[in-house]
């Protein structure tokens, strides 16, 4: 007891000199949540856009009207000739180009197809399908308006339409994507300080000579353990709060779950990292090499998981290797408890995955430890 | 009584023998020095005693306990000092030697002495507060040796205690080792100061692995046969190609410093004639030098 408690103070005074880190460490979540929550939206809105008008009538305006309306478009500039239209979007002035011809509102009168040709700059694939879907839903919703006419001036009474699809958009129905990021932010931040900052712990005594003559002394190897994963978890703890006031207090952040199992449940997620870290440190010789194998782990971490990227949306091999990632657990208990309030009665799978992988992460990194030693 | 024995004690790192059949035994409460060049293997032996390696073969005991089966046993009543300096520099001199006194379970009051002990020993009372970064490596070094003898360890290892340490503190070390000894703390020190051998009451000289000699300085100084002399010049190298084209009959040739040593047989002593020369005591370096050729030789 003596001796985890020398080393628990020992941790604890070198984290506290170790201002930078700390800084790095606290200031972390408050900076990452600022910027993910604000800066990046992955609904794409105010593309600009340039119109061609050759109609100049009053359906051709009506139309833009409709577009302009949607949010997704804002017409910018009108251009006088096809040509200019074309080379606006080459030049990135516009992401959009709209392009009405001239017997467009003669075609609409007399009942035939009206074409309005949209061209969309899919360089970047996330803004064209956002532009591109407001284009088409504009297009659907307006043409079946002119139907319901002409079926009303055949038939002489109103008509309904014959479907009628109401979304409810759960758990976060204002599409806020802080919502979406906070969570995620809190686990992406917790793996990297958890991972990167333990390997780097014990590799940095091996470097400096320190961990020889801890090993002389009567310590044993769990009390060296303990004496990294206490302090590191309470760190971890201090992020995880700091994230959640962050969130509550910047975003309005909703939590609707336990917060008290949300708690309980992040241990098992720093537990997950710690092992991590420090089987990364059982296998490295230097510190050098134990930031680039963190970087190796993260990396998934972040594309995998699901915190940016839907995982529904990724082939079997790579959704397969997601859920060898603790975060990918972690994620969506975040999700689960904060979102929509769900409990242990949900969430129970990812807790199992997340206790299969630190047992199995933590016999190898202690068996490998002692092999180091000898 | 024997602290450490060792029969046929070897270590190898693949196929680089580093510790080879080594053999030696160290009396409770004396001091063995432990001698030879770096990369001989000092190291390492002094490694494998402390549990921080395990011997490839042979069998080894320290204070009656197996190193290979009862590390745990001896690491509670050995101390070490390591050739690196390997206190936590982040932290002050106070808090490394509350630290190891933790991790010695001293308990509260018993720990507070030694802590308070080993300052006035290594001079660092008025130092205490000061990060040990901030210390320079003959106050580093005290430091460790404070650290390793604060749980009054039965046997003490001390690998190149004294490298890179300035007159004073070096000094003031071999006056801290001297005490413990007498209060019969058995010692075992490397080093490559020949000065310092002097003084252990037993010493070990190892060579690529070998243990060639393990005995006092003053029955090894015999081991050497006839006669030791000096001849002091002003070009040794020149003289050592004169001599050694000559027709001169001797046991060994070398330079020394800025003078040629030459060991003889006594009789044949006579034959010089063209140089003054004094005969000399072997110090530790002549009988060094004379076994590791004889090692060589066989």
């Amino acid at each position: 007891m003596r001796r985890l408690k020398a080393l628990l103070i020992k941790e604890f005074l070198q984290i506290r000199r170790d201002r930078l880190t700390l800084i790095m460490m606290l200031g972390l979540p408050v900076i990452q949540l600022v910027l993910f929550g604000f800066a990046i939206n992955t609904d794409v809105k105010h593309l600009p856009t340039i119109v061609f008008d050759q109609s100049l009538q009053q359906d051709s305006r009506d139309l833009l009207s409709s577009l302009e309306a949607s949010g997704y478009f804002d017409i910018k500039y009108l251009a006088k000739s096809y040509q200019e239209a074309n080379s606006a979007v080459d030049a990135g002035k516009a992401k959009v180009g709209i392009v009405i011809p001239p017997d467009f509102s003669e075609n609409l009168k007399h009942g035939r197809q009206a074409a309005v040709q949209v061209i969309v700059d899919a360089t970047d694939s996330m803004a064209a399908s956002s532009a591109i879907s407001a284009a088409q839903l504009i297009g659907q919703i307006k043409s079946q308006d002119i139907l319901l006419q002409q079926i009303r001036g055949y038939s002489g009474h109103p008509a309904e339409k014959p479907y009628d699809i109401r979304i409810r958009p759960w758990y976060n129905p204002d599409f806020i994507s802080a919502f979406y990021m906070v969570p995620g932010i809190m686990g992406v931040m917790l793996t990297m300080t958890m991972v990167m900052i333990t390997s780097m712990a014990i590799v940095r005594e091996r470097e400096r000579g320190t961990l020889e003559q801890l090993i002389v002394t009567p310590m044993k190897n769990w009390e060296l353990m303990l004496g990294k994963i206490i302090p590191y978890s309470l760190v971890g703890y201090v992020q995880v709060t700091v994230a959640l006031l962050a969130g509550i207090l910047i975003f309005d952040l909703p939590i609707r779950g336990s917060l008290a199992l949300l708690y309980v449940l992040t241990a098992l997620f720093i537990l997950a990292s710690l092992s991590l870290g420090l089987l990364i440190s059982t296998v490295t010789k230097n510190q050098m090499q134990a930031m680039q194998l963190s970087f190796f782990v993260f990396l998934p971490s972040v594309l995998l998981s699901g915190f940016m990227f839907p995982r529904e949306a990724m082939p079997m091999v790579f959704n397969l290797l997601g859920n060898l990632l603790p975060l990918t657990f972690y994620l969506q208990i975040l999700r689960g408890i904060i979102l929509k309030g769900v409990g242990l009665s949900v969430l129970w799978p990812q807790i199992i995955a997340l206790i299969i992988f630190i047992i199995i992460t933590l016999t190898i990194s202690i068996k490998k430890f002692q092999k180091k030693i000898a | 009584m024997y602290a450490v024995e060792l029969t046929n004690l070897t270590r190898k790192f693949g196929d680089f023998t580093a510790v080879n059949d080594v053999t030696l035994k160290i009396k409770t409460g004396s001091i063995y020095g432990f001698l030879g060049p770096n990369g001989s293997g000092k190291s390492t032996t002094i490694r494998m005693l402390c549990g921080l390696l395990e011997p490839t073969s042979g069998r080894g005991s320290v204070l009656g306990f197996d190193i290979a089966k009862d590390s745990e046993m001896i690491k509670q009543k050995i101390g070490y000092m390591s050739q690196k300096f390997s206190l936590y520099d982040d932290l002050t001199v106070i808090e490394n030697l509350q630290f190891y006194g933790g991790m010695y379970s001293l308990s509260g009051s018993l720990g507070k002495g030694r802590i308070e002990e080993m300052l006035n020993l290594a001079g660092l009372k008025d130092r205490q507060d000061e990060l040990v970064i901030n210390l320079s490596g003959g106050w580093k070094q005290r430091l460790a040796l404070g650290c390793s003898i604060l749980h009054k360890p039965s046997i003490l290892f001390l690998d190149e205690p004294t490298g890179g340490v300035d007159p004073k503190s070096r000094r003031m070390f071999w006056d801290i080792i001297y005490d413990l000894a007498l209060q019969g703390t058995t010692i075992m020190v490397t080093t490559h100061f020949m000065d310092e051998a002097e003084h252990c009451d037993e010493i070990g000289f190892i060579f690529e692995g070998n243990l060639i000699a393990s005995s006092s300085p003053a029955y090894l100084k015999q081991t050497i046969p006839g006669t030791l002399i000096r001849i002091p010049t002003d070009d040794p190298m020149g003289l050592l190609e004169i001599l050694e084209g000559s027709l001169l009959s001797y046991l060994d040739i070398y330079c020394s410093g800025t003078s040629l040593h030459l060991l003889m047989e006594t009789e044949k002593l006579a034959q010089i004639t063209d140089f003054h020369y004094e005969k000399i005591t072997p110090a530790l370096e002549d009988v060094f030098v004379y076994l590791v050729k004889s090692h060589r030789k066989e």
